[in-house]
């Protein structure tokens, strides 16, 4: 039986009267790929947010390893190891693609796990960048972000995650936008990463891919969860159904 | 018959990276040193000539050195994000600490200049560390009303001399000092800033303006970073304020006035932001350019002003990166 290593429990987040989350509760455990998926507008990049602390939770708790992390700053929370990708890849366009990992590499989290030192950030940079399939002997790492395509902004954004060896890794719809080689390519960096016995949490929309890693899958609507379970248990689910495409016969009626 | 083609003077030099040289030569080094040993050789002996330019060109000089001091730590907070529109902040702080020690306590100018200095950058620092939580131009605004609060402030509670503000004070009595103080003073920030922004520790700081959300999600505290710039920012303002303060032998209320607000703002743009080289450009040719125009009269600020804006309309990367741009662009021809 694995541990459980993120907690979330009832956590509410109001916008004015809107409902952002509303009393969402999940554990993810070692190991796992927890995937979290609903139509546009239900909630999920906020709940990302209530986690990583970029906003704060009007009510509810977030633990990690037992400890209450609720509401610290995002960069405590990002210390402690849980890091995550944004949805929209907005990265420092004027560097080079490993100078931006030069930067994720000068985070204090980083020297934990270096025995207090930094080492070579540019050779680390480079490693990194060459794992998540920038060709190492080409001009690619060393091109201006700005010049790369956006398949390898995405996987910048991974490596600029990975770089600070996270315990729970937070993907807001990494696979949007990436080609089929580039998604054969990432899948398997993701898998590697659970099998570590780290957490992953996985927003997304290309449902294939997700069920494809996913240990279990959350389906959020409208600020709650409605439905939990493997992928299996929710392809059959109703509620699922109805949310994603519609409640066909009550149409059928009113028309 | 040998054939010649031309070729840039950069291109052999330029490796993977826009900014990795690859030297080789005594030609290339020299090549890059000589903008640099242009600028340092021009101000390091322009003192020197007072017999030829006279004093009264002597004092533009530190003048200009004091406004570049002040576009510099501009320049610094943009670097951040940081716009401010309050650069006379720092540097009337920094004045009145220093006019302070010297007029009560009669301390010597080498000791009320690093006082001044130091205290000044302390001072102004933690009175804006509850705006950097405001961003962009709320930020800019919270700067530009300290200062007038201040001089509002010292003009009706009578304190510091109010209105009359505090003279009679000490001076350097030694033009080598007051007039190499200065341009030391802008070589150390002007190089020192390149190198600290092109250090990894610089990449954070120009992460922090590009997207902030990015450099909270790995784990640093944005607000730290701020705090740091800021301080290094109003440690340099209130130097130039403190400089001030001797080489006029006077402080008052003018130490708050918006020209050091606004003029180190309008080097920085003409010269070009981002730079550290285009603020003192800008300021070396707006502060001359002031006295140049003396003999129009009363229409100098009329024509001073058209000319700072037909240069931001027509060179709106700044006159700094301009002159880069085309010393990249140089070609020789060579022998294929």
């Amino acid at each position: 039986m694995a541990n459980v290593i993120l907690k979330v429990a009832n956590l509410c987040k109001y916008f004015g009267g809107v409902v952002g989350i509303e009393e969402v509760s999940f554990e993810l455990k070692e190991g796992e790929l927890l995937g979290i998926i609903g139509p546009n507008g239900a909630g999920k990049t906020t709940l990302i947010n209530l986690i990583t602390g970029f906003v704060k939770a009007d009510k509810g708790k977030v633990i990690f390893k037992g400890r209450d992390i609720t509401n610290l700053p995002p960069w405590k929370i990002a210390q402690l190891g849980i890091v995550r990708t944004f949805q929209l890849v907005k990265p420092f366009y004027r560097l080079p693609a490993y100078k931006n990992l030069v930067v994720a590499l000068c985070s204090p989290r980083v020297k934990t796990f270096r025995g207090g030192k930094y080492g070579k950030r540019d050779e680390t940079a480079l490693n990194l960048l060459e794992d998540v399939g920038f060709e190492r002997d080409s001009a690619v790492p060393y091109k201006q972000a700005s010049d790369l395509p956006h398949g390898y902004l995405k996987r910048l954004e991974l490596a600029r995650c990975l770089a600070l060896r996270p315990e729970v890794l937070i993907l807001d719809e990494l696979f949007s936008g990436m080609s089929i080689a580039e998604l054969g390519s990432t899948l398997p960096i993701i898998k590697r990463f659970k099998e570590e016995g780290k957490g992953v949490i996985m927003v997304e929309h290309r449902l294939k891919e997700l069920f494809e890693v996913a240990d279990r899958v959350i389906v959020l609507n409208f600020g709650k969860i409605i439905a939990e379970g493997t992928t299996y248990e929710i392809l059959e689910n109703e509620d699922v159904r109805s949310a994603y495409l519609g409640a066909e016969e009550e149409e059928a009626i009113n028309a | 018959m040998a054939q010649y083609r031309k070729e840039r003077l950069d291109r052999p030099i330029k490796a993977r990276c826009e900014d990795i040289f690859a030297l080789t030569s005594m030609r290339e080094i020299l090549y890059l040193i000589f903008p640099r040993a242009l600028l340092i050789v021009g101000v390091l002996i322009f003192p020197l000539l007072k017999g030829v330019v006279g004093l009264y060109w002597e004092k533009v000089l530190v003048i200009t050195c004091v406004i570049g001091l002040l576009s510099l730590s501009w320049d610094l907070m943009a670097q951040v994000g940081l716009i401010s529109l309050g650069q006379a902040f720092f540097f009337g702080v920094g004045a009145y600490i220093t006019g302070i020690l010297n007029h009560k306590f009669s301390l010597p100018p080498f000791v009320t200049i690093p006082l001044g200095t130091i205290g000044g950058g302390i001072v102004s620092t933690l009175f804006l560390l509850p705006a950097l939580r405001a961003r962009g131009v709320y930020f800019s605004i919270l700067t530009l009303i300290i200062p007038l609060l201040l001089s509002r402030l010292i003009e009706a509670t009578k304190i510091f001399g109010g209105t009359e503000g505090l003279s009679g004070l000490t001076p350097f009595q030694n033009f080598w000092i007051e007039t190499y103080l200065p341009i030391f003073a802008l070589l150390v920030c002007l190089f020192g800033f390149r190198r600290l922004i092109n250090s990894d520790y610089g990449l954070i700081v120009q992460g922090v303006r590009d997207n902030d959300r990015i450099v909270m999600s790995i784990g640093i505290n944005i607000y730290k970073i701020k705090a740091h710039i800021l301080f290094i920012s109003s440690l340099v303002g209130a130097f130039a304020g403190s400089f001030i303060t001797h080489y006029y032998r006077f402080v008052g209320l003018p130490a708050f006035a918006l020209d050091y607000s606004i003029l180190p703002l309008a080097c920085a743009i003409l010269g070009g932001p981002g730079s550290f080289a285009g603020a003192l450009v800008g300021s070396f040719i707006l502060v001359p350019l002031s006295e140049v125009l003396r003999v129009l009269g009363s229409l100098r600020v009329v024509f001073y002003s058209l000319i700072l804006a037909v240069c931001i309309l027509s060179l709106p990367e700044g006159i700094f990166h301009y002159i880069q741009r085309k010393y990249h662009q140089f070609e020789r021809i060579v022998e294929i």
